[in-house]
């Protein structure tokens, strides 16, 4: 019998005092609101460890949160893969390489640098995309978090939506991305605030570390593994057979260390939003290296949580739930996780911070999205293709438009995906398809100063192409065709569907890589080395740091960073 | 932007530390049997506490080194 969740008075209050404070903290921020600079990129004038901090928490929705401590409990410590061979190298090199030309070049968003850099239409290729991504998956966090209220505490569905839309609403129309940034770090602080408890208590519950070990054993044997299985990150990575992550050394390294993470942390503008708003070329670029070294350390957090409670369950500590009630066979429904944790450990207090971080979760991955959203579609598609040349106070008014609106589609997507769960997953594959190639087109475009408007557009079709037509002749054991792929026939087999999905971003890379080079060989320069300068790296002045301590720069501390990224792989080998 | 995060933070987490660590004391053990005996609503929140109150010290420290006519 699962247990759910009851909250005592001192939870409750506590849930409300933090929704003051953020609602408080929009209303503070409104009176600094005075351009379309300052409610878009935070007049770029936010310190340091501000938009680092942000810059972690943006990502650090429920999703991940709740996805990663699932992993865990699925894939063991190889889920620290995402962290110390994806997250962390795609950051610093951000950081160190990417980040002097977005800040630089004083584009005001990720699709306008694009437009700087190549031309319009691969701009409003990107735009068009990423503005309707942002409010699918901002409408997934709402119907997420109701969706798991609704269960967990019986709080009502539409209730649920009606009010956390709204506490997003207000403090984004006040007080914008500064708005979004300052309860980003907020939420940081209660994530890592409310879960360490959850680790400490787990752990001790467990038997501390060497007896997790030992727990874990029975869980990698049982499920026809070498015993170090789930203790082990990378000993069992010789072939996609040897690990219940179903992914071997190579597509691990370069389908989710390469082309993912660096697509992901290097080109979305969600993230990338956080290190322009810092206050100078060399806050931006440390932006990425304050939020690494929190991120490095977060497996504790989220992953172990997930190892933990499998351990238990195999020496018969049965918290965790079903997926479904009446047919066992569909296994354990992992992602019930750190909500079980929560309540079967957090007394009334604890309790409620540690509900009230897990909710935060859920409304800064949607704040997130917003923010990104409105600030693309006012200056990338409003500005861009519906009304130029207006007044700055024009655009400041469009953008809290956009905002109302943004909420308004994600709203309406919440319920689309309560009604169709397989409409969301088609757009979160296509979104998959549009995602895969990107990196390739910013890395030849800031590193290559031949490449051109015309390979920059098709050879990001051609990537997006390129994945769905690998994902239509791929398909996972056992899967059947449709959703999962294989719609085009089966020529390919993977003993998982990330292994089928890592392959996929390679082959979409690829494709657009290849591409690139090629049509932009055969077409002309569209952008002289003068129109180039600031944006592509052989023809911008390298930033000076010099005069800074080397704790501030960015290149030292990169390495610092990478060097301890490389210490945990092994220690954890 | 003369707005210091730091204010907020220190306010809130201190304001959770003692709620968290008044609550820990006036409860009794039976109320800890879930949290494996420990009394983590005193303990974290006494962690809680020291972590707003540092917050708030900085956050302060700022403000009053910045008042006497350097206008930053």
């Amino acid at each position: 019998m699962p247990q759910t969740l009851s909250l005592a008075g001192i939870d409750y209050a506590i849930l409300i005092i933090y929704f003051v404070f953020v609602l408080g903290i929009g209303w503070a921020l409104k009176r600094y609101m005075k351009g379309s600079t300052e409610f878009f990129l935070s007049g770029r004038s936010i310190p340091a460890w501000v938009t680092g901090l942000a810059f972690l928490s943006a990502n650090l929705g429920a999703q991940e949160v709740i996805g990663m401590a699932a992993s865990g409990a699925k894939y063991g410590i190889m889920t620290s893969h995402f962290y110390w061979v994806g997250a962390i190298p795609a950051m610093v090199f951000l950081a160190i390489f990417m980040m002097p030309f977005y800040y630089g070049s004083k584009a005001r968003s990720v699709p306008e640098y694009l437009k700087l850099r190549f031309d319009e239409k691969t701009r409003g290729f990107n735009a068009m995309s990423f503005a309707v991504m942002t409010v699918f998956s901002s409408g997934i966090s709402l119907h997420a978090l109701a969706q798991l209220m609704e269960t967990l505490i019986g709080w009502n569905y539409n209730w649920c939506i009606a009010v956390s839309a709204t506490i997003v609403l207000i403090y984004i129309v006040f007080g914008g991305l500064t708005s979004a940034i300052y309860n980003e770090v907020l939420q940081f602080f209660m994530i890592v605030l409310g879960f360490a408890p959850l680790v400490f208590l787990g752990l001790k519950d467990v038997g501390g570390w060497s007896a997790l070990k030992a727990k874990l054993v029975p869980v990698a044997t049982n499920a026809g593994f070498a015993p170090g299985t789930f203790t082990e990150s990378w000993s069992h990575m010789g072939s996609s057979l040897e690990n219940p992550m179903g992914v071997g050394w190579f597509g691990m390294v370069a389908g989710l260390g390469f082309v993912l993470s660096f697509g992901y942390w290097c080109t979305d503008f969600l993230v990338v939003q956080r290190a322009m708003a810092a206050n100078s070329m060399s806050a931006a670029r440390r932006t990425p290296l304050i939020a690494a070294i929190p991120k490095m350390l977060f497996p504790i957090l989220v992953i172990l949580p997930g190892m933990i409670a499998i351990a238990l369950y195999q020496s018969g500590d049965h918290f965790l739930p079903l997926v479904d009630a009446a047919d066992p066979s569909k296994g354990l429904n992992y992602n019930m996780t750190i909500p079980m944790m929560l309540a079967k450990y957090f007394p009334a207090g604890l309790l409620g911070i540690g509900f009230t971080a897990l909710m935060a979760s859920f409304m800064s991955g949607m704040a997130g999205n917003v923010t990104a959203f409105n600030t693309v579609s006012t200056y990338d598609i409003y500005q861009s293709y519906i009304a130029p040349n207006k007044t700055d106070r024009h655009y400041l008014t469009v953008g809290r438009i956009m905002t109302v609106l943004g909420i308004a589609v994600s709203v309406g997507c919440a319920y689309l995906a309560a009604q169709f769960n397989n409409i969301m997953d088609m757009l979160q594959l296509v979104f998959g398809f549009v995602n895969a190639p990107l990196f390739a087109t910013f890395l030849l475009g800031m590193f290559w100063r031949r490449a051109t408007g015309h390979g920059a557009f098709w050879g990001l079709l051609g990537g997006t192409a390129g994945a769905a037509v690998f994902h239509g002749l791929a398909l996972a054991q056992g899967a059947s065709p449709g959703i999962k792929g294989g719609w085009l026939g089966r020529e390919f087999t993977f003993h998982s569907e990330m292994g089928q999905n890592f392959w996929m971003a390679i082959v979409a890379w690829t494709t657009c890589f290849v591409l690139t080079i090629v049509i932009s060989l055969a077409t002309k320069r569209n952008k002289t080395d003068a129109e180039l300068a600031g944006l592509v790296y052989s023809l911008t002045p390298r930033p000076k740091a010099e005069d800074e301590p080397w704790y501030k720069r960015p290149v030292t501390v990169g390495v610092l960073v990478l060097a301890a990224t490389l210490g945990l792989n092994i220690i954890f080998w | 932007m003369t707005f210091d995060l730091r204010l907020p933070l220190g306010l809130m987490f201190s304001l959770f530390g003692a709620m968290l660590t008044i609550y820990g004391l006036m409860s009794d053990a039976a109320a800890f049997k879930k949290s494996l005996g420990v009394n983590i609503d005193l303990g974290w929140g006494l962690v809680m506490l020291v972590f707003g109150a540092l917050m708030l010290t900085f956050a302060l420290r700022a403000r009053s080194r910045n008042k006497p006519g350097s206008g930053g």
